[in-house]
């Protein structure tokens, strides 16, 4: 028999459950934005994990010369010889014919037979140290001898499957450190001039307006032409991330501001006051959660703008440069008429974009609703 | 004789408007301009008067929600007395939990985005009275119980109550710290008739079962008469008149608390009444009348309360009324 103390128990601790308790239930209940969440705890294990899930370093001293724009490699279990109950792929060779003006795509052949390299995986090859401390040299997957090519090679012959995963990194930090300094800034900037108010207030409105009117682009160009051209990729890599936090404070400090400055005056407010709540906790518990819903999904659509401003940086030659690997600088790559016309795997990275992007909305809505108790009906 | 909870002597709460960098010498707002009345334990003290009279200011002022110009203003806890008007930090806190307000609208007074549970909870977590979670939600429970809320209720948010239900809500919120002082603003105005009598029921019950003291301000005279133990009456950010409400509705002696029990509709329709009629609005409290401030539309002025303010007069040992005829009074409340 139930114990039906403890079942009287679980049910109080419901009714007492606190707000976030009951925005996760509320959060888990979107399918769609599990989804949305789910791809992109993949994206970021990826960008954790690049280094072991793809097999080379993307460099080139992992360059394969004798698959140079070499188009996806199946994996296989059969051949023209027979099957087998272990994947493998073929080993392929691709060199440009300038009669032919394309790239001849062929299987190598010994004894007559297309030669198979069946797939390893936790195969050991090229060291690194995972998460930049752990020395490893443990990848997903691999082969003995020759090599593997999930999404074929770029013109230069570098592994595309291993290019996109360390991309998908680089893009994926620099969105989100940009957002996150941008948010942090104006949740500071206009969280101090909302509730606060008054000349720290008039202040603050001045230099924010001051930001604001100079138009990005020029903006974006100027700063990054000021790194020196000697700075490595690092560098140029932390500077861009820092330009674009800086640069996209003012929207968003702006609006938290008018919010804190039309809201700070309601009655509930001064009732938090006689509960002994403090400044901090007045803005962070009464007055943000009412504004919580704007703001994420103010983040989350600003994440994939902050990756096309790196895209457009990287095009125009001011942001990151060839042989780091960003989402930007693959996309520049594919930017060719060639590309569209005999190697439309270039446009792999694309499709990662895409996805990412999608699932930042999908997750943005469900975190919206989740945190807005007001805009479902599951309650 | 027992010490007053809440003593206020000469209080002031004045604003000043408009004014600022390069815009001039600012006017100042007399909002609450010297009022000094005390509260004794368990009583329920009534405050009324006109839109813009400072009644709420009042209210606001004891708790340090309004900006308190001069005066004194000390609520006792235990044997300390609390100094309103000059405290802060921690002493701040103690008053905090000493003393809460309920608010007029409730639809406005609660946090849009807090479950029930939070909402109650915020002056236990806010100032750390409770050692844990679990105590916590103890005594949520046990005050939602005593204010008649459902545990299920806990867990919603604001919105899906009724005013009555909220203003419950807010009582449970103002009583979850044990606090000895009350200030209810308007705590029924709000409401529908019979939620008011719902609501001042829960309430009566509260104060007799925790000996709550509560400064009551309203502007509907049946209300107060109802609920209150004494009544101080305000015009223009004075105390014209205090009396124990039996007192105070038998014997009025200042005209315009006069005035104000005149305007009281009748029970009988067909009853004979003698309706005292001020003229106009309430002066500004930026330029308040000079002398007694009612004299511009008093009915029984004379030339001296235009320029001579008027003292307090002690009529009884708790009936007190400011007004330079007070002395020819009976007459006057024979007449009404």
């Amino acid at each position: 028999m139930a114990n039906p103390f403890k079942r009287k128990t679980r049910k109080e601790d419901y009714y007492t459950a606190s707000q976030w308790q009951l925005f996760w239930s509320r959060f888990k209940a979107n399918r769609l934005a599990a989804l949305g969440g789910a791809v992109l705890s993949l994206f970021i294990g990826i960008a954790l994990f690049a280094e072991f899930i793809a097999p080379y370093s993307g460099l080139a001293d992992d360059r394969n010369p004798d698959y140079t724009a070499g188009p996806p490699q199946l994996i296989r279990f059969c051949d023209s010889e027979g099957c087998q109950l272990w994947p493998f792929v073929q080993q392929m060779t691709s060199s440009y014919s300038v009669i032919e003006k394309q790239y001849q795509v062929e299987a190598l052949m010994e004894n007559g037979k297309p030669i198979r390299r069946n797939l390893q995986f936790f195969h050991r090859a090229g060291e690194y140290k995972l998460l930049g401390v752990i020395p490893s040299d443990l990848h997903l997957f691999g082969v003995e001898r020759g090599k593997v090519h999930l999404f074929g090679t770029d013109s230069n012959g570098l592994d595309l499957f291993s290019r996109v995963m360390f991309a998908t990194r680089t893009s994926l930090t620099i969105g989100f450190l940009g957002i996150l300094i941008s948010f942090i800034l104006s949740l500071f900037i206009g969280g101090v001039a909302g509730y606060v108010g008054g000349w720290v207030d008039s202040t603050i409105q001045a230099f924010t307006d001051l930001v604001r009117v100079i138009p990005p682009i020029p903006l974006y160009m100027a700063l990054t032409a000021m790194f020196p051209r000697d700075w490595t990729n690092q560098q140029v890599y932390f500077a861009m991330t820092l330009v674009l936090g800086l640069v996209n404070w003012p929207t968003l400090a702006r609006r938290i501001r008018s919010y804190l400055l039309a809201s700070r005056e309601e009655e509930y407010v001064l009732a938090a006051r006689l509960a002994g709540a403090n400044g901090w906790r007045i803005v962070t518990r009464h007055l943000l959660p009412g504004f919580a819903s704007y703001i994420i999904v103010e983040l989350v659509i600003n994440f994939p703008y902050r990756i096309l401003d790196e895209t457009a940086l990287s095009i125009v030659g001011l942001g990151l440069r060839r042989p780091t690997m960003s989402w930007g600088v693959l996309l520049q790559e594919m930017t060719t008429v060639q590309a569209i016309q005999l190697t439309p795997w270039f446009f792999i990275p694309l499709i990662f974009f895409v996805v990412a992007v999608l699932s930042f909305t999908l997750l943005g809505d469900g975190l919206r609703d989740a945190a807005d108790p007001y805009s479902g009906i599951q309650r | 004789m027992t010490q007053p909870l809440v003593s206020v002597r000469n209080l002031k709460v004045h604003y000043p408007i408009g004014g600022g960098f390069l815009k001039g010498k600012p006017q100042v707002v007399r909002a609450v301009d010297g009022v000094s009345f005390d509260i004794f334990p368990g009583q329920v003290f009534g405050l009324v008067g006109e839109s813009g009279s400072g009644k709420t200011t009042v209210g606001r002022a004891l708790l340090k929600a309004a900006p308190i110009t001069s005066g004194e203003v000390t609520l006792r806890v235990g044997e300390q007395g609390l100094n309103v008007a000059q405290m802060q930090g921690s002493s701040t806190q103690l008053l905090r939990r000493h003393a809460q307000m309920i608010f007029q609208d409730p639809y406005a007074s609660l946090s849009p985005r807090m479950t029930v549970r939070d909402i109650i909870a915020e002056p236990l977590e806010a100032m750390g009275l409770t050692r844990n979670r679990q105590e916590t939600d103890r005594r949520v429970r046990e005050v939602a119980a005593t204010c008649r809320l459902n545990l299920e209720h806990l867990r919603r948010f604001p919105h899906a109550f009724s005013g009555g239900q909220r203003q419950r809500i807010a009582i449970a919120r103002a009583l979850v710290s044990g606090p000895s002082f009350l200030v209810a603003d308007e705590a029924v105005a709000a409401l529908d008739v019979s939620i008011q009598a719902n609501i001042l029921n829960l309430l009566k019950a509260l104060q007799q079962d925790m000996n709550l003291a509560f400064m009551f301000i309203s502007h509907d005279l049946s209300v107060v008469a109802h609920f209150c133990d004494v009544v101080a009456v305000m015009y223009l950010g004075e105390i014209v008149e205090i009396a124990p409400t039996q007192e105070l509705f038998a014997r009025p002696s200042h005209p315009y608390t006069q005035a104000l029990l005149s305007a009281i509709p009748p029970l009988d329709p067909d009853a004979d009444r003698d309706r005292i009629r001020l003229a106009g609005e309430i002066p500004s409290p930026i330029t308040p009348p000079s002398g007694c401030r009612f004299h511009t539309r008093c009915p029984v002025a004379e030339a001296g309360c235009k320029s001579i303010k008027p003292d307090w007069t002690q009529l009884s040992v708790s009936h007190g009324a400011a007004c330079h005829r007070v002395a020819d009074q009976p007459e006057m409340a024979a007449a009404s």
